[in-house]
């Protein structure tokens, strides 16, 4: 199988190449045959990389440890549910993961894309095809999944522990999906770049796009902290470790063009900034995937890290010069077709949440780099860790938080003072009275404070705008005000689900705030004994330790402690943490123990327990308990940001002003309200 | 799936099987604290545990510590604070040196300011967690302030001439034949639909 695999791979590579080649010259001669031909190369780019995924995936469950990959990441005791997922545990099977994934994305642009596009095809396909192509040189030069040991070893040396785990099988494939599909806007943006056609056809093309690789990303995003919480037992879940950071970049910067490009289709503005705003995602993308890989800054994900980073480097380096020459070249066409009215609008005020957006992912990106700047520069090495990440990004992500609920509140081209009144005063009134309870409540944290009533501000605007809308279709069409938001919801999709999406912001910026009321403690426990910590909601929690028992599993061998949970003296429940010594099939150690954390989630507190290990081999333990607030809507406000995103991007739900097919794009209203003057 | 073979205390001989056993039957009817005395017993093998810990004494909960090891990186590699690292997973072996050598300078009398300074010494600025504002590293934590600074001014003065520009411009988008009547019953309606 590995013969066909490899096989396959340089199939794909030379179908790629010619994907690239025929895609571009068919669109620049404009022969019908080239560009038929670039499109079929796309779908057998697909078929050749799924045949090379398929031989991987058999190789790995027959356990050829002849192949250097699966000898590396398996072993023939790894559960079933963790041998598929092994197919991206490691560099080079996330490298073929990826292209299979790309090609996957390229034919459905090719297939989905509606025919008045058309003419923007046969660029996509070339761009996407030598994406692909870079990826599967990338396969077969440096990182071949194929490659052979000049041995059979009796077994594999198994999957890293902390990567056995439900969150790793989704966190890497959603990250991926997202960063991979991102190529697709891109692909459309150079299209529109080469065909010249730069109204606002290709964001139509584009636009679902640029939705499912956000929504990806933020599926991605929020699993890895998932992950980090339940399986790397430091009681958090974002650490601004450099390689989380290349993933929130994109994320950062597709979430402002997913704002401004509003403005673009209701106005026809910004069109170089949307433009700019796509490549530079894609791009970012590009880097988050050299940082990941090549090492070059100390990360806690060093697992992916190779030389292949810099294979990453060149291509981003080519990319970065050719999108941007192209970019350049193109401005004289990139002229708005209207112009801003007034300072206080909706759209001055989404180019002020753009600023920030990209300021965050400025600094952000400042901050991972600068210790490479400093060493460069300076010649010392130093830490950027999260005191500085946090010092720089906590205010501007609260006012980002205060302009998302102020957006809504204010009108398209201009916003009259009385208008403003009306839109501001449920609100801001909701903002002083949640600050005043809060201060009445005992709080005194001022980020937190902050933090909880400009969120009950936004909350109040969310609420504000839903209940004028149910209202006015009620009075309209008489509908029950169940029936009414239902309507709602589903005739401006895009508007509503978008509100949605800001109410998981304001959930995961309350819930972000709620850790600066974090306690902890450590203890050494013989079982019968008992350690008890004060927590943030007023209560007290005591923990028994009632024993430690050993056992046998699969691939591991588990030392257990189980704890006795009160609250207030009355029992809540019991938590089990363990240490893992994770074995190959002639039960020989594989890698170091790891530790499983117990946790107890509730709407209020996690209750959070990590065994430390043992005191001379007894069942004395150490501990650490620590009582994390509000945690439960971190994921909560993930759900709902998810439901927000599936609700923007479900098909119907009505065509964004001056993008349907057949209305004339608007620059404007037809009537100027004089009065309002 | 697990084959329970060993649980608990399962290293006794048969003697202290016995001693247990007697031991169950004269706790029966008592309270919690009174198990705390109780010896614990041996577990069936050690080494599954991972690395073996020391009791925690009152100074591993000092917050005036943990303070200070928060703002110091373990040199381990993995890129978090020496208090963090030492109770992630608590198999380095770095960060409990590390700690130790926090508490002998604590020990010592000297001031938190006093051992951050002195890891500085010896490891140079990368044992930050974050690196002082000082010299070059100014750059690093007010660049991207000055960034959005200039920014936001430039798009302030942009939205101002855009401004400027859509007053100047004739009142093309002015409905074709819209007659002031029109335009009142209009405006009577967007202020009805925003109420």
């Amino acid at each position: 199988m590995s013969l066909l695999g490899h096989l396959s791979l340089w199939l794909a590579f030379l179908v790629g190449l010619w994907g690239a080649i025929t895609g571009f010259a068919g669109g620049v001669q404009q022969r019908r045959d080239l560009q038929q031909s670039a499109r079929h190369a796309t779908f057998a780019l697909f078929g050749a990389l799924v045949v090379a995924v398929v031989s991987l995936e058999i190789a790995i469950f027959r356990h050829d440890f002849s192949l250097e990959y699966v000898a590396a990441y398996t072993s023939r005791n790894l559960p079933t549910f963790y041998l598929w997922s092994a197919l991206y545990a490691g560099q080079k099977g996330s490298l073929l993961f990826w292209a299979t994934v790309l090609s996957l994305f390229a034919s459905l642009a090719q297939l989905l894309t509606s025919p008045r596009h058309r003419e923007y095809l046969p660029y996509v396909a070339a761009v996407t095809c030598a994406v692909a192509a870079f990826f599967i040189s990338v396969m077969l030069f440096a990182a071949n999944p194929f490659e052979r040991l000049g041995f059979m070893p009796m077994d594999g040396r198994g999957m890293n522990p902390q990567l056995q785990n439900p969150g790793m099988v989704f966190h890497p494939p959603m990250l991926y999906l997202g960063y991979i599909s991102i190529t697709i806007p891109f692909a459309f943006a150079i299209a529109a770049l080469l065909t010249k056609k730069l109204d606002s056809e290709w964001l139509v093309a584009v636009r679902k796009w640029t939705l499912v690789s956000w929504l990806f990303l933020s599926i991605g995003l929020l699993i890895g902290m998932w992950w980090a919480y339940v399986e790397l037992g430091w009681g958090g879940y974002w650490a601004w470790d450099p390689v989380e950071n290349a993933a929130l970049l994109p994320w950062l910067v597709m979430t402002a063009f997913l704002h401004s490009v509003m403005i673009q289709e209701k106005r026809g503005m910004l069109k170089k900034w949307n433009l700019a705003l796509i490549l530079g995602a894609w791009l970012l993308s590009i880097f988050g995937t050299f940082i990941t890989r090549s090492g070059v800054i100390a990360s806690v994900h060093s697992f992916t890290q190779s030389s292949v980073g810099y294979f990453f480097l060149g291509f981003l380096v080519l990319a970065a010069v050719a999108s941007f020459t192209l970019y350049v070249t193109r401005l004289p066409l990139l002229q708005a077709e209207a112009t801003l009215e007034s300072m206080v609008s909706r759209e001055a005020s989404f180019l002020f949440n753009n600023l920030l957006l990209i300021g965050i992912a400025f600094s952000v990106l400042w901050g991972t780099l600068f210790p490479i700047l400093s060493e460069a520069i300076k010649g010392t090495k130093i830490t950027v860790g999260p005191p500085f990440f946090n010092q720089v990004n906590v205010p501007l992500g609260l006012a980002l938080l205060a302009m998302t609920g102020i957006g809504p509140l204010i009108a398209w081209r201009r916003a009259s003072l009385p208008n403003l009144r009306r839109q501001f005063a449920v609100p801001l009134t909701s903002c002083g009275f949640a600050l005043l309870l809060l201060l009445l409540a005992g709080m005194r944290d001022i980020g937190a404070l902050i933090a909880f009533s400009i969120g009950g501000f936004v909350l109040a605007t969310i609420v504000q705008e839903f209940a004028r809308g149910a209202r006015a279709r009620h009075r309209q069409y008489g509908e029950p005000v169940i029936l009414a938001l239902v309507q709602l919801l589903s005739r401006n999709r895009r508007r509503y689900g978008g509100y949605i999406v800001h109410v998981a912001i304001v959930l995961l910026f309350v819930a972000f705030a709620g850790m600066a009321f974090k306690t902890e403690t450590q203890a050494t426990l013989r079982p019968g004994e008992t350690a008890t910590l004060q927590g943030p909601d007023g209560y007290t929690y005591s923990f028994t330790h009632l024993g430690i028992s050993q056992y046998n599993s699969l691939n591991r061998e588990i030392t257990a402690a189980l704890v006795d949970v009160r609250r207030n003296g009355k029992v809540i429940g019991r938590l089990r943490t363990e240490k893992r010594q994770h074995v190959d099939a002639f039960r020989n150690p594989t890698f170091e123990p790891s530790t499983e954390v117990g946790i107890m989630s509730g709407l209020r507190v996690d209750l959070y327990v990590v065994l430390a290990g043992l005191v001379n081999g007894t069942e004395q333990a150490v501990f650490r308990f620590t009582i994390n607030p509000l945690v439960w809507w971190v994921w909560f406000g993930g759900l709902v940001l998810v439901v927000g995103g599936l609700i923007v991007l479900w098909p119907g739900g009505g065509v964004p002003p001056g993008t349907g097919p057949r209305s004339p794009r608007q620059a404007g209203y037809a009537v100027k309200l004089e009065a309002e003057r | 799936m697990t084959d329970g073979r060993t649980v608990g205390r399962s290293d006794g001989t048969r003697r202290e099987f016995l001693m247990a056993l007697g031991a169950v039957f004269l706790s029966v009817g008592q309270t919690v604290q009174q198990s705390d005395r109780q010896t614990a017993g041996r577990v069936y093998d050690p080494q599954r545990a991972g690395r073996g810990q020391t009791p925690i004494t009152p100074v591993d909960n000092d917050a005036g510590i943990q303070a200070v090891e928060k703002k110091l990186r373990c040199s381990c590699g993995c890129g978090l604070d020496i208090y963090t690292c030492r109770t992630t997973d608590f198999q380095c072996t770095y960060s409990p040196a590390l700690h130790k050598d926090v508490l002998r300078l604590a020990g010592q009398g000297k001031t938190a300011q006093q051992i951050i300074d002195e890891f500085v010494k010896q490891y140079g600025e990368a044992a930050l967690m974050a690196p002082p504002k000082r010299g070059f590293n100014l750059a690093g934590y007010f660049v991207p302030s000055i960034a959005i600074i200039i920014a936001g001014f430039f798009l302030v003065r942009a939205l101002r001439r855009w401004t400027r520009e859509a007053a100047a411009a004739p009142a093309q988008a002015l409905g074709p034949n819209a007659t002031p009547a029109e335009l009142e019953r209009l405006r009577r309606e967007l202020d009805r639909l925003d109420a």
